[in-house]
């Protein structure tokens, strides 16, 4: 009994007892059975050779095109988004002017708008106003969390609503302007 | 009504024959009532495969259909019963299954939980699971988290007192203790720092939303005395400024916790200090 412990068939052995008490043959498949997965012994030192090279070839698990839109990083990304829009419009701007300063000063710029379509104009208008609409509300959501106001998740939620109203409100008024 | 009053009042005289008869009667209708065995609900899961035995295979996404009412109702259960059924090669991590542990942490549908605490939507969606996003993969829906542990290490993460009482616990009142709530509840899942895009983007730096909400929940402790150094840690550039005050970290934690707020309590010491 020790033997068969030790070897690891105690459990099996016992089994196989068991069902000879019942009447039923001897289920000496549960001794002779084979293991389908063969083992192979290793040394403890060539662990780390294998995790190393495991990690070499690992991939990154996918991120942002499997995540679940949420209004808390959409409104990250946009915030972004505008930022740099709105500063790459406002130093290429002045730039330029810098370079250019006949073609690019306000009444050449008067001129040029006052001949486009009006279609033209409420679109360019649009595009102008509602990044830079919400940029600056969003800033103001952006400081009130700096201050330690509407730190919980539906704090998070409602600011980032009002802040998308107050976006499309503010860019109906600078459009109608 | 009469008739109910009728037999009303004539139960106590037939209620010894009465007794066995509606004994009968009930079991009869409880044996009926049995309902027979529920519709097959099939649901699809797409879960992401990756078998380091094949590195230069690409990851794939793999189906597994399974029937709903010959299952638990968490997504963990689906996972073990594929696991037991299906395919036995398909790998999770996975111990307590009642979300105290953080091991079953993935992303599930498109949101970062723990399978035991996420319910299995019962339509008839395919369902999505993938590993924690951003991490390396170890197999299936295991990510290394090695990283993620060493970020918790380095920010020392238990009490810290040069001048212990001598005969007894260290004391805190009641409203320094309450002071902790909402932090010492984290269980280390990983999964706000692995929903943070700003960890996605700098992990090599930034420590991210776990390792932060710990860090503060020492410097908020009365009776640590090494805020100061523990804040002279956080101040450069990454280990702390990356947080850009997304939210994703509070709106995707398994267990209800708000690591954004403290981040941003951290920010608002070390601008006031």
């Amino acid at each position: 009994m020790i033997v068969a412990r030790t070897v690891g068939l105690g459990a099996a052995l016992r089994r196989s007892a068991l069902v000879s008490q019942t009447g039923r043959p001897l289920a000496l498949r549960n001794v002779l059975s084979k293991r389908s997965i063969q083992t192979q012994s290793l040394p403890p030192s060539a662990e780390e050779q294998i995790l190393n090279s495991q990690r070499l070839k690992r991939p990154s698990s996918p991120h942002f095109t499997i995540y679940q839109p949420q209004l808390t990083w959409i409104a990250s990304i946009a915030n972004r988004v505008t930022g740099v829009g709105l500063s790459v419009l406002l130093y290429g701007y002045a730039l330029a002017y810098l370079v250019a300063p006949g073609t690019f000063d306000s009444a050449h710029v008067i001129e040029f708008v006052a001949g486009l379509p009006d279609a033209v104009k409420y679109a360019g208008k649009t595009i102008l106003a509602a990044p830079f609409a919400f940029h600056s509300w969003n800033g103001l959501r952006h400081l009130s969390w700096d201050m330690g106001k509407f730190l919980s998740l539906k704090g998070a939620y409602q600011t980032g609503y009002a802040v998308l109203g107050l976006t499309a409100v503010t860019t109906v008024g600078l459009v109608m302007m | 009504m009469q008739a109910a009053l009728a037999r009303a009042s004539l139960r106590p005289a037939f209620a010894t024959a009465a007794r066995p008869a509606r004994a009968f009667a009930s079991s009869a209708t409880r044996a009926q009532a049995v309902p027979a065995d529920k519709p097959v609900l099939e649901k699809t899961f797409k879960i992401y495969r990756w078998n380091p035995d094949e590195p230069d295979k690409k990851p794939t996404l793999q189906n597994y259909t399974i029937d709903l009412n010959q299952c638990g109702p968490m997504v963990l259960d689906a996972l073990i019963k594929i696991k037991n059924e299906l395919d036995p090669t398909l790998t999770f991590r996975r111990s307590c299954r009642e979300g105290i542990c953080g091991s079953c942490a993935m992303n599930i549908n498109g949101q970062n939980t723990l399978a035991c605490l996420c319910r299995i939507d019962r339509d008839s969606k395919d369902s999505k699971i993938y590993p924690l996003p951003h991490m390396y993969v170890v197999k299936d829906l295991v990510p290394d988290l090695t990283l993620f542990y060493k970020q918790y290490k380095s920010i020392e993460p238990y009490l810290q007192n040069d001048n212990p009482p001598a005969d007894r616990e260290f004391l805190q009142s009641p409203e320094d203790r309450r002071k902790l709530d909402g932090m010492y509840e984290c269980i280390l899942c990983a999964c706000c720092s692995t929903s943070c895009p700003s960890y996605w983007w700098n992990q090599d730096e930034y420590l991210g939303p776990a390792t932060l909400m710990a860090a503060y929940r020492w410097m908020a402790d009365s009776r640590d005395t090494y805020t100061a150094q523990r804040k002279e840690k956080l101040q450069n550039e990454m280990s702390l400024y990356r947080c850009h005050t997304i939210f994703n970290c509070a709106r995707t934690c398994p267990k209800g916790l708000n690591p954004a707020a403290a981040i941003a309590k951290i920010k608002l010491e070390l601008a006031t200090e």
